[in-house]
């Protein structure tokens, strides 16, 4: 936490990186300094489209040369400027003296290579070492990110591997030059938050042991407060406020980091109170008491696996869902909660008939197993789903309006003129402006695409929605603001909500049940105040434990 | 993988079953007559009967197909109404010219594919790719006659590098060669372009060039590979498609491969001949389909581990 007063071993001055487009050049990044000293982790936090990846990139010379451009200003490193440098030179630099590793460890190790040859390229490439001495050393940087058995896993290929472990890998691979400066460019964002807080723990461990400095670049203020000696908030490709971590968190000196902090979720901040806050300003809505639940899901199970076929033995049937029992009464909302492969979403598939299961599913009082899809058509007008990915859910050919349209058109309902007054009504709900119906998804927002992909939803008016990660993919500030609507929308029209994510923080926003998944089961159910503030289950607390706070105080660590 | 290759040996055997049965079929229905053909326009009408009989034509069409079949299990493809000696030699004998007008047409259009194909990806966009593009849609659309008379007029005719046609010297495959190879490499280099375009955008390549490697190193060890499995998968069919016999290229360079075989059959209703090609090429594109299945996995490992 002491910062030596050294000189700085990376100086970034009034950075200017421009972006080629058929309108001209626009600027992406706008007067970038920052200094990085010995030993110290700074981060780069901002929303997308603040410009910290295009930094990260800058710095590795690694632009898209079609389309960006280091405009002016410099980067240090030494006594050599990154931005002056030949080619060859910046290659040496490249994985020698900085070195990066990427958001997706799924996607960012070659398939077809074995991670022992990955590994060894680098070594071989920066300290000319010869074969045998380049396999020890990778043995070595294996050991060193805790990976067991490091000879078999040099021999093995990415697909073998978990993404933690892939990650551990890209980090072996990055220090294996010993490099001056690590850059982690948001490296545990596609991870469970389990694994999370273990390759963070192993990110301060080995900055002691390989005497680097870190710049994490990441979107999590949990992570942060977790990880940050300094901390440089980012917006629209300029640095708004930087300094020492406990100054930004305690003391934001601008607006858009106090409106930045005080849209993280935290977890714990609703301890004490019964469901999600009430956010519609009427006071007196009707909480439906009605008794009889909308889904009532029984001995749930998904198996997969393959059917035998000739001279092949089928696969083992898996079980993904293994016998999950639940009931959701309008106007409520059950959190369905756990990590990558717990079974949630199959649930979430599952409940809505998408994917053939075993057990009951009772939506609106109709047993929809083993119901053709001619009947389940109605089933359907009681029940929809929200999507996670804003982009990919909408048709970029569709416009908006006729997106939305498309149900009540299956459907049958309404005539053009209705379906084009339900369609504005709609809009209207979600809080964009009617006239939106004639424009294409493209010149939207994530944040906007996401309303219209509520408005949807809701155009049959459904009872039960299933909402799966569906604000995973959005900014904090966009994030908080969607889950205000879906909660407005819960409380003026008795919405029931399936809400699957793996936030905890969010869950505990907007549930009034939570059910924790674990290996296709639930291993805990109840209210939301039982489950998070006083869980019984191990695996609930573990997972509770590992959620990084956004207070630099409250660290996991020393 | 030998579990892949015992179900594709079934397989195959079912597939080659079904062609012949159509093949059968089809010619059966043509209006020729083979024994009116074998027996000349001035034989009587007895004389012809004979021919049919002999030749077993007279039997009802599932008899004939029962005979063929048993043939064909005891490796035997039956004797040619015109030429009166054993398909399966016939064949044989024409198998050496085809297998390496296959290889070195094969060869060439995949080198010329690859090459133009990577350049065109690495300068996606520029002057370089618009020619390599521009040039291999006149490589997929030029009609093969066209362009081997012009290589031949071109390197035989006038300048007088390669001989005109026949067999047996390196210099007699070249242009024949040349003209399936540069057909067959606008399809490649089209396909090698987008397919590398594809894998230089993938996180990985953006991992290599994190470790500060060369870009040729990242191209050849890194894109490529990634970039390879279409590509093999074509070949398996190319295979399958020259062993048919490329007639076209056969006759203007007088190659005596397995086209030529067939154009003489057709013309002459040599129905044993016609089968025994239709057979053959069958089973080259199974076996073609089947090698790239076999290569496949050596490639990538997550095939592998299927």
């Amino acid at each position: 936490m002491i910062v030596p007063a050294a000189k700085p071993i990376l100086t970034v001055r009034d950075l200017c990186v421009d972006a080629r487009t058929p309108q001209g050049r626009r600027r992406v990044l706008d007067d970038i300094s920052f200094d990085l000293n010995a030993g110290e982790t700074l981060c780069i936090a901002g929303e997308s489209g603040s410009g910290k990846s295009v930094t990260s990139l800058s710095i590795m010379g690694l632009l898209p040369k079609a389309s960006l451009q280091v405009a002016s200003g410099s980067i240090r490193l030494g006594d050599k400027d990154l931005v002056a440098l030949s080619n060859r030179a910046m290659r040496s630099v490249r994985g020698g003296d900085v070195a990066m590793v990427f958001q997706e460890p799924m996607t960012s190790l070659n398939p077809v290579m074995s991670i022992g040859a990955q590994l060894t390229e680098a070594i071989r490439e920066h300290q000319g070492s010869e074969g045998g001495m380049a396999d020890a050393i990778a043995r070595r940087m294996l050991d060193a990110v805790h990976i067991t058995d490091p000879a078999r896993r040099l021999s093995q290929y990415p697909h073998e591997l978990s993404g933690g472990m892939r990650q551990r890998v890209m980090i072996a691979m990055a220090l294996s030059c010993r490099p001056k400066v690590l850059i982690a460019d948001e490296p545990t964002t596609a991870l469970d938050v389990t694994v999370q807080a273990q390759i963070l723990k192993l990110m301060r461990e080995l900055k002691q042991e390989f005497g680097a400095s870190i710049i994490l670049i990441t979107h999590d203020m949990g992570v942060v407060a977790e990880m940050a000696d300094r901390v440089a908030i980012m917006q629209n490709g300029r640095i708004v406020e930087q300094g020492e971590a406990l100054s930004i968190f305690e003391k934001p000196s601008q607006t858009y980091t106090q409106e930045l902090l005080a849209a993280v979720p935290r977890l714990g901040a609703h301890a004490g109170t019964e469901g999600p806050p009430r956010v519609s300003a009427e006071t007196d809505v009707a909480q439906p008491v009605s008794a009889s639940p909308i889904l009532h899901v029984r001995n749930l199970s998904v198996t997969y696996g393959s059917p035998a076929r000739w001279l092949f033995k089928g696969k083992p049937p898996l079980a993904a869902v293994d016998d999950v029992s639940f009931t959701l009464r309008p106007g409520e909302t059950l959190g369905l909660v756990g990590e990558s492969g717990s079974g949630k979403s199959t649930t979430g598939k599952a409940v809505l008939g998408l994917i053939p299961f075993t057990g009951n599913v009772v939506i609106d009082g109709r047993d929809i197993a083993g119901l053709p899809a001619r009947q389940m058509q109605p089933v359907r007008r009681s029940a929809q789903m929200i999507f996670q990915d804003p982009y990919a859910s909408l048709d970029p050919r569709m416009a908006v309006g006729a997106a939305i349209a498309e149900p009540l058109i299956i459907h049958g309902l309404g005539g053009r003129s209705e379906r084009d007054d339900r369609v504005a009504e709609l809009l209207r709900r979600v809080g964009l402006q009617p006239d939106a119906a004639t424009r294409y998804p493209h010149e939207f927002s994530g944040g906007q695409r996401q309303r219209v992909c509520i408005a949807r939803a809701l155009a049959l008016q459904p009872k039960l929605i299933v909402a799966d990660e569906s604000v995973a993919a959005l900014d904090v500030s966009v994030r908080a603001r969607v889950l205000d609507l879906m909660l407005e929308l819960q409380e003026t029209m008795g919405l029931a909500y399936l809400f699957i994510s793996h936030d905890m923080a969010v869950v505990e926003r907007m549930s009034h049940n939570v059910a924790v998944m674990r290996g296709g089961r639930i291993v805990e159910m109840g209210t939301r105040r039982a489950v998070f503030e006083n869980p019984q289950d191990d695996y609930t607390k573990a997972l509770m434990a590992a959620v990084p706070i956004p207070d630099p105080r409250a660290r996991h660590f020393a | 993988m030998a579990l892949l290759v015992l179900r594709r040996l079934v397989q195959t055997a079912l597939i080659l079953l079904g062609v012949a049965a159509i093949t059968f079929l089809l010619l059966y229905a043509l209006p020729a007559d083979p024994a009116r053909m074998i027996a000349g326009r001035s034989a009587t009408a007895q004389t012809v009967a004979n021919i049919r009989r002999e030749l077993g034509l007279d039997q009802p069409l599932l008899v004939q197909f029962w005979t063929y079949l048993q043939g064909i299990l005891q490796g035997n493809l039956g004797r040619s109404y015109a030429q009166k000696t054993d398909v399966g030699a016939l064949i044989l004998a024409r198998l050496p010219a085809t297998l390496i007008l296959m290889a070195a047409g094969i060869a060439v259009e995949v080198v010329l594919g690859l090459i133009f194909g990577i350049i065109a990806a690495l300068r996606r966009g520029g002057v370089v790719d618009r020619v390599v593009m521009m040039a291999s849609f006149v490589g997929v659309s030029a009609p093969q006659f066209v362009v081997a008379l012009l290589l031949l007029y071109v390197f035989a005719v006038t300048l007088g590098w390669f001989p005109m046609s026949g067999f047996g010297t390196a210099a007699h495959v070249v242009l024949p060669a040349a003209t399936l190879g540069i057909l067959g490499a606008g399809w490649y280099a089209r396909m090698v372009r987008s397919a590398m375009i594809d894998v230089l955008n993938q996180d990985y390549v953006r991992t290599a060039r994190a470790k500060g490697l060369s870009s040729v190193r990242i191209v050849l060890r890194h894109a490529l590979p990634n970039a390879l499995l279409p590509i093999i998968a074509m070949i398996g069919i190319d295979i399958g498609q020259f062993m048919g016999g490329v007639v076209v290229v056969e006759a203007v360079y007088g190659w005596p491969g397995i086209g030529q075989l067939a154009w003489q059959a057709i013309q002459q209703v040599d129905i044993p001949i016609i089968m025994g090609v239709t057979l053959v090429s069958a089973l080259a594109i199974v076996l073609g389909n089947l090698l790239a299945d076999i290569i496949a996995p050596l490639i990538d490992p997550r095939i592998r581990a299927r």
